[in-house]
């Protein structure tokens, strides 16, 4: 059995010829396209680790079939720095230590980067804590993740205001 | 109130320019760019996938594997079997020491646990190897599992935890007891719970002969090395383990588990590399757990509530097979002072995994259990929680006698207490609400641990360039040791940290000891300290016996490495560069040597801890009983801290781990059959991020003479101690409830719903257990 998918990896166009059926989004990038940032913490759409953006929307890719995403557009943590300047997202990450093994930080960081372009984006603690509460962190970083998310916020506002403008 | 409020101490003690600042994480690029290649991401050319088929039972043996069913799968390959797999060299039952622990390795077809390995599937993807290990459709003979505290008679185990005695005491508790005004018996339950990192445990093996490369996260590589060597029949030389990041440990990677050493046997017999990664729900047996206990306080207080008397004794799960008892008890030998003390264990085998070292083994099992009942022997004699602890303040370790090495805690106490606000506290429980009728609580708890040292070794080089390399086989886990341990490296040598190279994470490298015990910085830190020494000293014997050296003469103690110089002590405008020293010398380097390990003279004379209090607030909804916390501040003193972010980090990870203990974690196993049967991180609570909403660490400055050279207490798993109590304390503030079988879940409040406020103080402080 072979299937064809066709999907656009952090800009770059894949034509994907599958032997198998069974291929999760997730495993695909880990396993077939050594996109290995995203992590798999579960395989069952509980911890968040392998979460990415599917067209702009953040996704458990592991609960997704590859078979699935023909013609979708994806973004992983490898893709969102550009020409090797963090994302702002990545930067406050650092800035605020909103990690520590760093495991989970590519799903959380994907996930805040979804986040911030969704209606509710939002310095409001609460709100940020209740949106990210998909993405597990077993070392307890979440002060960090949520100070790096309403840094962000403010950077990201500040650039959309500038070029608005 | 802050949100999210962090708070760094203003002053931290310093060697030279780095040790003390707070540096972000020199690896932190890496992590937030998917850059830092973790054991399972790894893919040699020719890679095989290893899935694992676990035992559905808890005790018996397997009848019969449906192996043919496997191997008619497309891309399978081989399953690996009690019939087949490879010979080795030694048994995986035999223990000839205390670290050593029996591994489960398709030895013979006995199941003595669930999730325990029956069987490993090979197969050329992943997708094949998962649905092989399906198609096996195991049929077991099943027998009776053992499950829980009472399923088994007893016994006293000769040790506990990592070789300490069993039962330790002073004085005479019963006539302390009998003597006393106030008197306290509490029975406290503790559930299993698994480490749980978010990276699974993972291998990638490669052999090319006799020789071994592994990518698999280790908290111990050179022990990890050992065991491989010993299982296998070869040299350790030939066997290479890198372990560049790891995905969290917490214990469970400490030593090698079964489930790696398998994907090293199924990659001898396919004889390509395999990767294996365990599912989540595999990580739920043959890796390690905390186990269960039930603990019973005895306290008793003289009428002004000085404690006269406190036994703790703790009854513990173990393995059928093994041997490890959570020295919960143990938890009492420092905190309070009592005129008699006595502390002991039993344990009872029943058909589980062997339990293992999870964070702050032994000390977050019966912090939580000690402070719960402090606080409610604080109650009884109707004295508020803070000023009954400072009542009983230990100005010598009670078990011991011993002067402390350091001890900070008082201004924990201080500094923690007037953050949080704790002087306004109600002393009645279910006296206090908030603006939207939430009944809210206020709880405390004292937190510590032991400042240990293990043994290690490091090597330190300066170039002629004027840079320097350093070299250890250390483990970074999260906790940052490739920034702290650097920062002591840099300090060591002379050098600005941009100057440094530092090399870690891999067993070619010097012996660390292990990441554990939160040992790990102030023992690699040290080792480092010292080669870094001996490099300089070399370095500066080099320069002192050259006339061309404006250093002749100066002698050995004469001379100061700083930013690449040697400078004179007296007259700091004498000097010269490590470069032109190597260079006039036609050396292209120097290298130093340095090692650590426990002084057993400072051992002899204090004890030695780090400290902690910690405040927890609580909210609980009267008509439901739905608790958050909504507020805690730590205050701990854990000697010098190298670097005040990763170490807020760490406290601020400890006290979360602290609500999980109190508020979260649970194993929960069919009594029928022993399995867990919320083997996932749907089922088994961990907080998210909604469940911490403020969280604040002061980091309360302690210089230690006695502890090592670098006055380092470790900062690793001391928050989980005291905050875990101070969570429960809270609870029953709010609700005057006390609930003595952790975690503290809606169900145990239930009963008693709705809860009413409560109008007089004597109602109050009787409360009624749960």
């Amino acid at each position: 059995m072979s299937l064809s998918v066709s999907l656009t990896v952090n800009g770059v166009a894949h034509e994907i010829v599958l032997d198998d059926p069974r291929v999760t989004l997730l495993d695909l990038l880990r396993e077939r396209l050594d996109l290995t940032g995203t992590k798999k913490g579960c395989d069952r759409g509980q911890c968040g680790a392998c979460t990415v953006l599917v067209d702009g929307r953040r996704i458990n890719s592991c609960l997704v079939l590859a078979v699935s995403c023909d013609g979708a557009e994806i973004l992983t943590i490898e893709g969102l720095a550009e020409d090797g300047k963090l994302h702002p997202v990545q930067a406050a990450f650092i800035a605020h230590d909103g990690f520590q093994c760093g495991f989970c930080t590519p799903g959380q960081i994907m996930s805040a980067v979804g986040l911030l372009s969704e209606a509710e984006a939002t310095d409001d603690p609460e709100r940020i804590r209740e949106a990210m509460s998909g993405n597990l962190c077993r070392c307890g970083a979440y002060a960090g993740i949520v100070a790096a998310i309403q840094d962000a916020h403010g950077r990201l506002t500040e650039r959309d205001r500038a070029e608005a403008a | 109130m802050p949100d999210t409020a962090r708070s760094v101490a203003p002053a931290h003690l310093r060697l030279g320019s780095n040790i003390g600042q707070p540096l972000t994480r020199r690896d932190g690029f890496l992590k937030v760019t998917g850059g830092a290649r973790y054991a399972a991401d790894n893919h040699p050319h020719d890679m095989l996938h290893a899935v694992l088929a676990v035992s559905a039972i808890a005790r018996g043996r397997v009848a019969s594997l449906n192996v043919a069913a496997a191997m008619a799968h497309p891309g399978v390959i081989d399953v690996m079997t009690p019939d087949h797999k490879p010979d080795l060299a030694e048994d995986p039952d035999a223990k000839t020491n205390p670290f050593m622990f029996r591994l489960d390795l398709l030895q013979n077809d006995r199941v003595r646990y669930p999730h325990q390995p029956i069987a490993v599937v090979i197969a050329e993807t992943l997708e094949a190897a998962t649905e092989g290990a399906t198609l096996l459709a195991p049929r077991y003979e099943t027998e009776p599992a053992r499950v829980g505290l009472d399923a088994a008679e007893s016994f006293v185990p000769p040790t506990i935890g990592p070789g300490f005695p069993s039962e330790a005491g002073i004085g005479d508790v019963d006539a302390g007891l009998a003597a006393s005004a106030h008197r306290l018996e509490a029975v406290y339950e503790t559930p299993a719970q698994y480490h749980n990192p978010i990276e699974p445990h993972a291998i990638v093996a490669a052999w090319d002969g006799n020789r071994l490369t592994i990518d698999t996260p280790s908290q111990g590589l050179a022990m990890a090395q050992a065991r491989i060597a010993g299982l296998f029949g070869i040299p350790a030389e030939n066997i290479l383990v890198r372990s560049p990041y790891l995905g969290g440990g917490f214990g469970c990677k400490g030593l090698l588990a079964g489930p790696q050493v398998l994907g090293i046997m199924a990659a001898k017999l396919a004889g390509r590399p395999v990767k294996l990664v365990l599912r989540r729900e595999q990580m739920f047996g043959p890796v390690g757990h905390r186990a269960p206990t039930r603990q019973t306080l005895r306290l008793g207080t003289d009428a002004a509530g000085a404690l006269q008397a406190l036994s703790h004794h703790t009854k513990a799960a173990t393995s059928t097979f093994d041997d490890f008892v959570e020295p919960a008890s143990d938890a009492s030998h420092t905190l309070y002072a009592s005129p008699a003390l006595r502390t002991s264990h039993e344990a009872v085998r029943v058909d589980i995994g062997t339990p293992l070292f999870m964070r702050a083994p032994g000390h977050a099992t019966g912090s939580i259990a000690l402070e719960s009942a402090i606080d409610e022997m604080a109650a009884s004699c109707g004295i508020d929680p803070l000023e009954f602890r400072l009542k009983n303040y230990a100005e010598l370790e009670p078990i011991s006698g011993k002067p402390f090495s350091s001890k900070a805690l008082r201004e924990c106490y201080a500094r923690g207490a007037e953050r949080f606000g704790w002087a306004k506290r109600a002393r009645a429980p279910r006296a206090m609400r908030d603006e939207a009728g939430l009944l809210v609580g206020w709880g405390m708890g004292t937190a510590s641990f032991p400042a240990l040292m293990f043994q290690g070794k490091a090597r330190a080089v300066i170039r002629s360039n004027g840079s320097g390399l350093v070299e250890i086989g250390a483990h970074d886990m999260g906790q940052g040791a490739w920034t702290a341990l650097a920062q002591i490296a840099a300090d060591g040598l002379g050098l600005d940290l941009d100057q440094l190279e530092f090399r870690s994470g891999t067993s070619d490298l010097p012996d660390a000891g292990i990441a554990g015990g939160s040992a790990h910085t102030a023992t690699a830190g040290l080792a480092i300290h010292e080669a870094g020494a001996d490099a300089i000293g070399k370095l500066a014997a080099l320069a002192i016996n050259d006339e061309h050296s404006p250093l002749f003469g100066a002698g050995n103690a004469g001379v100061i490495a700083r930013g690449g110089k040697l400078l004179h002590r007296g007259d700091e405008t004498r000097g010269e560069s490590y470069a032109e020293i190597l260079t006039r010398a036609g050396l292209a380097e120097i290298e130093g040597h340095g090692s650590a390990a426990a002084d057993p003279s400072a051992q002899a004379n204090y004890a030695m801890h780090a400290h902690g209090a910690v405040f927890a607030e609580v909210k609980v909804d009267p008509e439901l009983g739905q608790m958050r916390v909504t507020r805690m501040v730590g205050a701990f003193a854990a000697g010098r801290i190298i670097n005040p972010r990763m170490v807020q980090s760490q406290y601020f990870g400890g006290m979360i781990w602290g609500v999980s203990f109190a508020l979260h974690e649970q194993a929960v196993l069919d009594p029928r059959t022993g399995r867990p049967m919320n083997a996932n991180l749907g089922e088994y609570h961990v907080p998210v991020n909604a469940d911490i909403p403020s969280i604040e660490a002061i980091l309360v400055e302690e210089e230690d003479p006695h502890v090592n050279a670098l006055g380092i207490k470790g900062v690793g798993e001391i928050a989980i101690t005291g905050s875990a109590g101070a969570v429960a304390n809270a609870v029953w503030h709010a609700t005057g409830i006390r609930v003595r079988r952790f975690p503290i879940t809606i169900d145990k409040l239930i009963e008693a719903l709705p809860l009413a406020a409560i109008s007089s103080e004597r109602k109050g402080s009787a409360g009624h257990g749960k």
